[in-house]
C-alpha cells in the first residue's frame, strides 16, 4: 500500500519533471542565433534560389517559428493551439525534422526501440559482469582473484570503446563469424518480426553490449568492491558469524544487501551515461540507435528532431531514477520506513 | 573425565598474534565452570576483546592463533578443543553451544532485516525449526528478554529500536538455543546507566533460569565487582592477576589492578554540604532556552514531527567555575552545550548572554554581528566527545593547532608555531610531536591534542561535550586532572556534558541532572551527591555501579529505573502533560517539585 502510493507520487513528480526539462531542452536549443530555416533562407538567397524561398516562408508558418519563442515551445509540447489545432509532443505529434524533410516520427520510430534494445541489453550486461566479479574481488580481497579482476577492469575502463569496437569486430568475425556492423543482417530491416529476425538481432547485438557496457562494468565492479569491504568490516557480520551462519550465506545475505544500496540508486544514471556515451560507439559500429540521428541534428540545428531526441533521453533517465527509488523503497526498510513512529 | 566436575571451558597458553608481528596476546589461561561468571577484565589494547573472540574464531582476518587451546565441554557431547575444530565443525557450536553479545548495539545487527527473523536464523540453522514454529519460540525469548510487545519487535527492524532495546534483541538471539556458554563483549558500555542496570539484571535472571556460563568482557570495575564470580585481569595481552572477585577487587595483589581501581571514578557518599553562594560574576547565562528539531516527513504525505529537545532551560556558568550537566542519551544536554556556543540557534525566546570580563556588558550569542561573532568564537571553543573522529587524520598536529590562529590571522608563522610548540607542552606533550599526523597518538593523547587546539586562541570559556567517556579509566583520570590544572592555570570557566556522574562530582562545582530536555534537579555536586530530591537524581546515582564488591547494588530494583514519572512519588509527579515547576528547596538547591 505505502508502496503504492509512493509510486505514485514518482510517477506526479517525474512528470513535472520532465516538463521542466522540456522547457530546458527547448530554450537552450534556441540559445543559438538563427534555426535551420533562417540558415536555409539565407543560403538561398545567396545562391540565387528565390523560388525554393516561398516553401521555406510556408513551413515557418506551418511550423509556427514566427511565433515568439514561448508560443513556439507551447506548441511544440501541444499545451497551446498551433496552425493545425493541438497538435504536439503530448498529443503523439513530434514534428517535423527539416534535416530529412520528413516527419520526426518516422526517423527515429525504429530506432527508437533498438536505442532501448542496446542499452537495456548493456545495462544488464553492467549488472551481470559487475555484481559477481565485484563480490568476489571483495570477499578474496588483497589475494590474486582480487588484483587480477582490478587489472580486467581498469582495462576496461581506460581503453576507448570505439577502439574496443574495431578490434572485436575485427577478431569476432575472425574467430566467431560474428556480424559486423548493424543491428540485423541487411535483408531483416524493415521487414516485420519474426524469428528470424529477432535471431539476427541477438547476434548482432553482443559486441555493442560489450562495447557500451564494459567500462560501465569495470567501474561498478570496482565501487562494489570498496562499499562491500567496508560493509564486511562491520559488526553485523561478525554477529552473523558468531550465530554459525556459513560464509558465502553470510556474505550474500547480510553485507551484499547493505551495499547494493548505491547500484540501484545508480540505474537512473546509468541510462544517459550509456545513450551519450554510445552515440561515438553507434556512428563506429553502424548501429540504427538515435544517437547518429541526435548528432546531425544538433549539427544543423534541426530543432525538433534534436529536440525530441534530447526529451527521450531526459523521459529515459527519470524512468530510470523513479525505478531505482521505488526499488530503493522496496529494498531498504531505513528509506520506507524512516518516518515511522518508535 | 567426568562431566560436572571439570570446568565447562579451560583455555591454556593461548597466544595470538597479527600476520609475523610478536604475539598480541601471550599466554593466556583461565576456566570457567558451568553456571558461572568470569570477567575479563582490562584497559583498551589489553586484547580482553580478541581473546573472547578467539573461542568462537571471530577474528580480524589477519589474526592467528599460534598457540593454545580452549577444551570446551558441552554436556551432550564430549569435551572438544575449540582450536582444533574445522570452519564446519566450529560453525555448529557458533550460536548453538557458545554464543556472543558484541558492544555496538546500534550496529550488531543487519539494519536491513527484521529483527526476529534475524533471531529466528539462529534455530532455523542449528536445530532445523520451520519458520513458522521458529517465530513462536521468538516471540516467547522476545518477552521473556522484556519486549512490551513482542509479536511488534518481531517485524521491527534495528532502527526503530532504542539501544537498550536492541541490545535486549541480541540477547535473546544469544539465548535463543539455550547455549552453555555466552560471551558478552562489552555488552553495556554503550548504554546509559539505568539501561546498562536493566541489562546486567536480564543477563543475571536468564542465567539463573539456565545454567549457563558467562564470559563478561569489560573496563569497568563497577561492573566486575556487581556480577562477576571470577576476574581475569588483562593487560597488554598477558593475565595481570585472577581469581575470584571478592579477592581480585577487595584486595588487589597485583600493583595494575590496585592502578585500574584508584582510577575509577566513584561518587562520594558523605560530604560536608558547603554553603551555597549567589554567583557574583557570570560568563554564561541561559535564560529560558527552548529548542524544537522538526524532522521532516519524506513525502508530502507523510506529516512532519516536532521534538522538543530543549525545554525552558536557564543556567549560569560562574567565572572560571565548572558548571556540568549530566543526563542519559536523549535528554537534550549536547543540544545545551551546542545553543550556548551559538552553534545551534535556539527557538525564539529565550537569552543567551556572555559576559567578556567582570562586570561589561553581555553580548547577545544568538545575534551576533560578524566581528563580535569572530570575537565570541575567540573566547568560546569547544572539546569534542571523540578524540577519533574530531581531529583531520590529512592534517599534521602542527596544522591543526595553528589552523585557529590562521583563521583569526593571529601572529606570523614563526610565531604560531612557537605558540603551537607552547600548547603541546600545556597538555603535556613533547613538542618534538609536531610533524606527527593525529593516527600517531593514543586516545588519551588524542584528546590533550584536542584540549590543546580548544586553548589555541586563549579561551575564557571551554564547553566541554563528554570530553572523557570515549577514554580508558586511567586515561580519563589524566584528561580530567589535565582540566583541573588548566582551569585553575588560565582561569578558564567550563560548562562541562556528561552521562558520568563519576567524573561530574569530581570536576564540576554546579551540577544539573537533566532529562528529555529539562534540568529535573540543579546543586552543588557535594548536595546534589549527598542529598538528592528528585526521584530521577536518585535513580541515576542508583544505577551508577562502584568497584567495591562489599557495596553490590541491587540490580533488580536499579533495573526498574526512573525515566516513567508515573512511577515517581506525587510531589514530582507530572501536572497535566508537564512537569512540576523548578523551585529552590533550599539555597542553591534547585527541584521539580511540586510547591
Amino acid at each position: 500500500m505505502l508502496i503504492l502510493r509512493y509510486s505514485i507520487y514518482r510517477f506526479i513528480t517525474m512528470l513535472a519533471t520532465l516538463v521542466v526539462v522540456s522547457a530546458l531542452v527547448f530554450f537552450i536549443m534556441n540559445l543559438p542565433p538563427g534555426d535551420y530555416l533562417s540558415n536555409l533562407i539565407a543560403e538561398l538567397r545567396a545562391t540565387g534560389q528565390a523560388d525554393g524561398i516561398s516553401k521555406v516562408e510556408f513551413l515557418r508558418v506551418e511550423y509556427s517559428l514566427d511565433q515568439p519563442l514561448w508560443k513556439q515551445y507551447l506548441i511544440w509540447m501541444g499545451f497551446w493551439p498551433g496552425p493545425h489545432g493541438f497538435s504536439g509532443i503530448i498529443q503523439g505529434d513530434f514534428g517535423w525534422s527539416f534535416e530529412f524533410d520528413r516527419p520526426v516520427a518516422e526517423i527515429v520510430g525504429g530506432a527508437l526501440w533498438l536505442t532501448v534494445l542496446v542499452n537495456v541489453a548493456a545495462v544488464l550486461f553492467v549488472y551481470l559482469v559487475a555484481l559477481p566479479l565485484g563480490v568476489l574481488a571483495a570477499a578474496k580481497s588483497k589475494t590474486w582473484v582480487d588484483y587480477t579482476s582490478a587489472f580486467v577492469g581498469y582495462l576496461g575502463l581506460a581503453t576507448p570503446n570505439f577502439l574496443l569496437a574495431l578490434i572485436l569486430f575485427y577478431y569476432g568475425h575472425k574467430y566467431l563469424n560474428l556480424p559486423i556492423g548493424g543491428l540485423m543482417a541487411p535483408e531483416f530491416e524493415g521487414q516485420p518480426m519474426s524469428p528470424e529476425k529477432i535471431k539476427s538481432v541477438l547476434l548482432h547485438l553482443i559486441i555493442p553490449t560489450f562495447v557500451i557496457g564494459t567500462s560501465g562494468a569495470a567501474a561498478m565492479m570496482q565501487r562494489l568492491r570498496a562499499n562491500l569491504l567496508d560493509e564486511l568490516s562491520k559488526p553485523y557480520v561478525d554477529t552473523a558469524r558468531a550465530k554459525g551462519v556459513p560464509p558465502v550465506k553470510a556474505i550474500l545475505k547480510y553485507p551484499f544487501r547493505v551495499s547494493l544500496n548505491p547500484f540501484v540508486a545508480d540505474i537512473g544514471n546509468l541510462l544517459p551515461s550509456l545513450v551519450s556515451g554510445s552515440v561515438l560507439v553507434s556512428v563506429v559500429l553502424g548501429l540504427q540507435t538515435i544517437g547518429p540521428a541526435l548528432l546531425t541534428a544538433l549539427k544543423s540545428q534541426d530543432q525538433f528532431l534534436a529536440g525530441f531526441i534530447l526529451l527521450f533521453v531526459a523521459a529515459l533517465t527519470l524512468v530510470g531514477t523513479m525505478i531505482s527509488d521505488v526499488l530503493l523503497v522496496l529494498l531498504d526498510p531505513r528509506i520506507r520506513f524512516g518516518g515511522r513512529g518508535k | 573425565m567426568n562431566a560436572e566436575t571439570t570446568p565447562l571451558l579451560q583455555v591454556n597458553d593461548l597466544s595470538i598474534g597479527f600476520g609475523d608481528q610478536p604475539p598480541i596476546i601471550t599466554d593466556v589461561n583461565f576456566s570457567i565452570d558451568r553456571g558461572e561468571t568470569l570477567a575479563l577484565v582490562g584497559e583498551s589494547g589489553s586484547g580482553k576483546t580478541i581473546t573472547c573472540r578467539s573461542l568462537l574464531r571471530v577474528l580480524p582476518r589477519s589474526a592467528v592463533i599460534h598457540s593454545g587451546t580452549a577444551v570446551f565441554n558441552p554436556k551432550a557431547s564430549a569435551p572438544v578443543d575449540l582450536f582444533s575444530l574445522s570452519e564446519k565443525e566450529l560453525r555448529d557450536v557458533r550460536g548453538d553451544r557458545i554464543s556472543m553479545i558484541f558492544q555496538e548495539p546500534m550496529h550488531s545487527l543487519s539494519p536491513l532485516h527484521r529483527i526476529g527473523h534475524q533471531v529466528a536464523e539462529v534455530l532455523t540453522l542449528h536445530r532445523g525449526h520451520s519458520r513458522a514454529s521458529a517465530k513462536v519460540k521468538v516471540i516467547e525469548k522476545f518477552r521473556r528478554v522484556g519486549f512490551v510487545d513482542p509479536e511488534r519487535a518481531f517485524a521491527a527492524y534495528p532502527f526503530e529500536l532504542s539501544g537498550g532495546m536492541r541490545q535486549r534483541a541480541m540477547i535473546a538471539m544469544a539465548m535463543i538455543a539455550r547455549p552453555e556458554l555466552l560471551i558478552a563483549d562489552e555488552p553495556t558500555t554503550a548504554l546509559d546507566v539505568t539501561t546498562q542496570a536493566q541489562v546486567l539484571e536480564l543477563i543475571k535472571g536468564l542465567q539463573e533460569e539456565t545454567g549457563m556460563a558467562v564470559i563478561f568482557v569489560t573496563h569497568d570495575l563497577g561492573v566486575v565487582a556487581n556480577i562477576a564470580d571470577e576476574v581475569c585481569v588483562l593487560r597488554k595481552g598477558r593475565v595481570m592477576e585472577s581469581g575470584p572477585t571478592d579477592i581480585v577487587i577487595g584486595a588487589p595483589a597485583h600493583g595494575y589492578t590496585k592502578k585500574l581501581l584508584a582510577a575509577a571514578p566513584a561518587i562520594p557518599h558523605s560530604a560536608e554540604p558547603s554553603a551555597a553562594r549567589p554567583v557574583v560574576d557570570p560568563i554564561l547565562q541561559l535564560e529560558g532556552i527552548n529548542k524544537t528539531f522538526v524532522s521532516r516527513a519524506g513525502t508530502f504525505f507523510g506529516k512532519n514531527r516536532e521534538v522538543q529537545a530543549v525545554k525552558n532551560v536557564s543556567l549560569t556558568v560562574e567565572r572560571g567555575k565548572t558548571f556540568a550537566i549530566v543526563g542519559e542519551s536523549g535528554s537534550g544536554k549536547s543540544t545545551v552545550a551546542n545553543i550556548a556556543l551559538g552553534a545551534t540557534q535556539a527557538d525564539a525566546g529565550g537569552a543567551i548572554r556572555y559576559w567578556a570580563t567582570k562586570g561589561a556588558l553581555p553580548v547577545d550569542v544568538a545575534h551576533l554581528d560578524t566581528s563580535e561573532r569572530r570575537a565570541f568564537q575567540r573566547e568560546a571553543q569547544m572539546v569534542f566527545q571523540d578524540p577519533f573522529s574530531s581531529l583531520s587524520p590529512r592534517m599534521q598536529i602542527i596544522d591543526i593547532l595553528t589552523e585557529p590562529l590562521r583563521i583569526h590571522g593571529i601572529g606570523t608563522r614563526k610565531e604560531q608555531k612557537e605558540r603551537a610548540a607552547e600548547l603541546l607542552e600545556k597538555v603535556g606533550l613533547d613538542k618534538n610531536m609536531l610533524r606527527r599526523f593525529p593516527h600517531a597518538f593514543s586516545g588519551g593523547q588524542r584528546q590533550r591534542l584536542s584540549i590543546a587546539r580548544a586553548l589555541a586562541l586563549n579561551p575564557s570559556l571551554l564547553v566541554c561535550d563528554e570530553p572523557t567517556s570515549a577514554l580508558d579509566l586511567s586515561v580519563q583520570m589524566q584528561v580530567l586532572e589535565l582540566l583541573e590544572e588548566i582551569r585553575d592555570d588560565f582561569g578558564l570557566s567550563y560548562l562541562f556534558i556528561s552521562h558520568d556522574l563519576a567524573v561530574v562530582a569530581r570536576i564540576a562545582d554546579e551540577v544539573a541532572v537533566m532529562r528529555q530536555g529539562q534540568i529535573v534537579e540543579q546543586a552543588a555536586p557535594d548536595v546534589l551527591f549527598t542529598a538528592p530530591r528528585h526521584p530521577y537524581t536518585k535513580a541515576l546515582i542508583a544505577a551508577c555501579l562502584e568497584a567495591d564488591v562489599s557495596q553490590k547494588i541491587n540490580l533488580q530494583t536499579v533495573a526498574l529505573g526512573a525515566g516513567d514519572p508515573h512511577t515517581w512519588p506525587e510531589a514530582y509527579a507530572m501536572q497535566g502533560s508537564s512537569l512540576p515547576p523548578l523551585v529552590e528547596t533550599e539555597p542553591g538547591h534547585l527541584v521539580r517539585v511540586n510547591p
